[in-house]
């Protein structure tokens, strides 16, 4: 749609600009924060134009909170579960669409109501099944009274571990069924003519051939826009890697952020702190600015 | 090259019955036309034939080997989508040769392939093109070669021409004959469009509400239309019907009064038929000698050649083509002419054609009317 209406637009321009001003502010605070001496960060007021200390700083937060090996459990970390999730949702929203089975309708609403269970509600009994995944099972064993017979018959006492703490798999794992992403994919899949399914039948394609050479191209701006999403969302994520990883080698970035946070009575050096902030920032920031073309694109979604 | 044969095949979708007890011999090379109103079970039928869709009854056999439980790709068929069906991100050449692909044909022969059906088509400069850089008609002959490419016993059209203007489909409905023609496979061709059913078709099976109404050469559907459904059906404009009761044994009253001779009838006196004659069978203005026949002319189609005279008569509305001149200056009645041999009679109640002499004279040009086994 094109339209001449110079008022209008300007006053869009004001009103975006206002937005990006507001956007942006806690960023310079940051920024500006981060290039201070100790002396200078905790003036009252804090200086508003940049201090000359940016690069020390900067060095003293990535050496103080071991940020090179954060960042990079933080990269496996979100990558793992980003792409977890984009082949999930993607493998079960085929599933829903494309084939009839018995209980299709359960199973997707059953996926459904998972949308109201996001990991802060049922952080405890996760947190339970990752510290032993076969804990559920001995649970069955010991309440059947089995595993009393079991000890009985052959003298053995059954005591199933498998823990997922403090490793990739147990930070990974548990985050990587996702109802949105499903979402996602099921209304696109849904775009989807029949007749392309039938013409690619006719060419003698089976699923999982249809599944690779056809589906998955035409659902790449939407593999894009999960990906982005969900890789910033478990960037970001703070709850669960703090509970699954008590030993810091699988600690992440954001997690051990907490490093830098001067303690109560300890020496406020808020510009470490803030040095590390825009450290762990800075990889987020770059996903988005490469992935939004692409981003914008799957989740609009009408291009043919 | 395959025959095909279909017996007591039906459909239906839960209690809903699309397509019923349907059954068709189609011989090797043949070009048959399935035409019908949308919604009658068209699609359905060649969807069955393909492997698409399941069947509830009966059984399909290709080169006399029962496919009920194939799959499409065992079945030797190739299908021509209503829309194309195009992989959007696949360019003309691999849109073409994903069949091959698929079936583990080497890439050099592959390509060689493509290329042959490409120049077929005139298609070898679009080779690298996405689908979403070609026009209508481009597409619709990427589809033709899609289905080309692997030399399938069956071609199979899903109204293919639809989605393209006027002027294309007339040129590509020439190409498909030509190319079956020279390809000697068996051709199903799905439409609604009865001109693309009569010049493309070596036989045409007309259905309607999932039956088949008749199956004939475009000939024999358009002099003998087996019923009143048919008979409304084909023809452009369609053929005037009127009801009419039986008076003596070459005589009815349509009804309001007028009485129109028939061909010699075996039927009892106050029976009730529908009578059909077709608009260019009426004769109109001077020569008639029908005094008592009269056109309330509506208002007049000029088509140059001729003009199409829209109008009241017997009661029902009625069509008759007119020489231009004649229907210049909006008269306002015209004299009709209608002549025994050119009706058809319908039973009134089951819609089934009448025999009458009529056909027997039919029966006497044997252009009209070679009998199909
Ligand atoms: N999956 C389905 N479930 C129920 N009814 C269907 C289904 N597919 C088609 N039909 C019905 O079957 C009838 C015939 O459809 P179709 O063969 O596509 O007609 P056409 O002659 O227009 O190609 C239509 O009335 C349609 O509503
Ligand atoms: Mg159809």
């Amino acid at each position: 749609m094109i339209e001449r209406t110079p008022i209008l637009n300007a006053v869009t321009h004001t009103v975006l600009f206002l937005g990006f001003l507001v956007a942006v502010l806690p960023f310079v605070v940051v920024a500006v924060a981060a290039s201070h001496d100790l002396f200078h960060v905790n003036l009252v007021p804090m200086p508003l134009l940049p201090g000359g200390h940016f690069w020390e700083n900067m060095t003293e937060a990535w050496t103080r909170a071991d940020l090179g090996h954060k960042l990079l459990n933080s990269l496996i970390f979100a990558g793992g579960v980003a792409a977890g999730k984009v082949f999930v949702s993607a493998i079960t929203a085929y599933a829903i669409v494309f084939f009839r089975f018995p209980g299709r309708q359960a199973i997707f609403w059953a996926i459904f109501v998972t949308l109201m269970l996001p990991l802060e509600v049922r952080i405890v009994p996760t947190y339970a099944v990752a510290a032993n995944v076969l804990g559920p099972y001995q649970t069955i064993l010991d309440v059947t009274g089995l595993t009393d017979l079991i000890a009985w018959i052959s003298g053995i006492r059954l005591d199933l571990q498998f823990g997922l703490l403090n490793s990739y798999t147990g930070l990974i794992l548990p985050l990587v069924a996702t109802a949105t992403g499903t979402f996602l994919y099921r209304q696109f899949f849904l775009t989807i003519p029949d007749e392309l399914v039938e013409a690619a039948k006719m060419d003698g394609a089976g699923p999982i051939r249809f599944f690779v050479d056809i589906l998955w191209p035409l659902s790449r701006n939407n593999v894009a826009a999960l990906a982005t999403i969900m890789f910033l969302w478990a960037w970001n994520q703070y709850l669960w890697p703090l509970l699954v990883t008590t030993d810091p080698t699988h600690a992440t970035a954001v997690t051990e952020l907490k490093q830098l946070i001067p303690n109560v009575g300890g020496v406020p050096e808020w510009n470490i702190a803030m040095a590390g902030t825009l450290i762990v920032m800075l990889p987020t920031l770059l996903v988005v600015v490469v992935m939004q073309r692409w981003f914008v694109r799957g989740l609009i979604s009408t291009e043919k | 090259m395959a025959d095909i044969s279909i017996r007591k095949v039906a459909k239906s979708y839960g209690k809903t019955s699309v397509v019923e007890a349907l059954d068709l011999d189609i011989h090797s090379g043949e070009f048959i036309v399935v035409l019908g109103p949308s919604g009658c079970g068209k699609s359905t039928l060649l969807r069955m034939i393909a492997g698409l869709e399941e069947i509830s009854a009966g059984d399909i056999a290709i080169d006399g080997t029962i496919v009920n439980r194939l799959e499409p790709r065992e079945r030797g068929c190739a299908m021509v989508f209503q829309n194309y069906a195009l992989y959007p991100h696949m360019s003309v050449a691999d849109n073409m040769g994903y069949a091959l692909k698929v079936a583990g044909v080497a890439k050099a022969e592959r390509l060689a392939r493509i290329g042959r059906v490409a120049e077929t088509l005139g298609l070898t400069a679009l080779l690298d093109r996405r689908p979403a850089q070609l026009s209508g008609g481009q597409r619709q002959r990427v589809a033709m070669g899609r289905a080309m490419i692997r030399e399938p016993k069956v071609f199979l059209f899903d109204e293919p021409l639809s989605n393209l203007d006027a002027k294309l489909r007339v040129q590509m409905r020439i190409e498909i004959r030509k190319l079956h023609n020279r390809l000697s496979a068996t051709s199903i061709f799905v439409t609604h469009d009865q001109v693309e059913a009569m010049t493309l078709a070596d036989r045409i099976v007309v259905m309607n509400a999932g039956k088949v109404e008749q199956i004939g050469t475009p000939l024999e559907i358009w002099h003998r239309p087996a019923s009143r459904f048919v008979a409304g059906f084909v023809g452009m404009p369609p053929m005037n019907l009127l009801e009419a009761t039986v008076e003596t044994d070459t005589r009815v009253r349509l009804a309001d009064g007028t009485p129109i001779d028939t061909p010699p009838l075996a039927l009892r006196p106050g029976t009730p038929v529908v009578i059909g004659i077709r608009a260019e069978d009426v004769r109109v203005g001077a020569a008639v000698n029908d005094p008592g026949l009269v056109l309330a002319v509506d208002f007049v189609e000029q088509l140059g050649a001729a003009a199409l005279v829209h109008g009241r008569f017997g009661g029902h509305d009625f069509v008759v083509t007119a020489p231009a001149a004649l229907a210049e200056g909006a008269p306002e009645g015209l004299a009709l002419g209608i002549d025994p041999p050119a009706l058809h009679l319908f039973d009134a109640a089951t819609g089934r054609r009448l025999a009458t002499v009529n056909d027997a004279a039919a029966l006497a040009r044997p252009a009209v009317l070679a009998p199909t086994a």
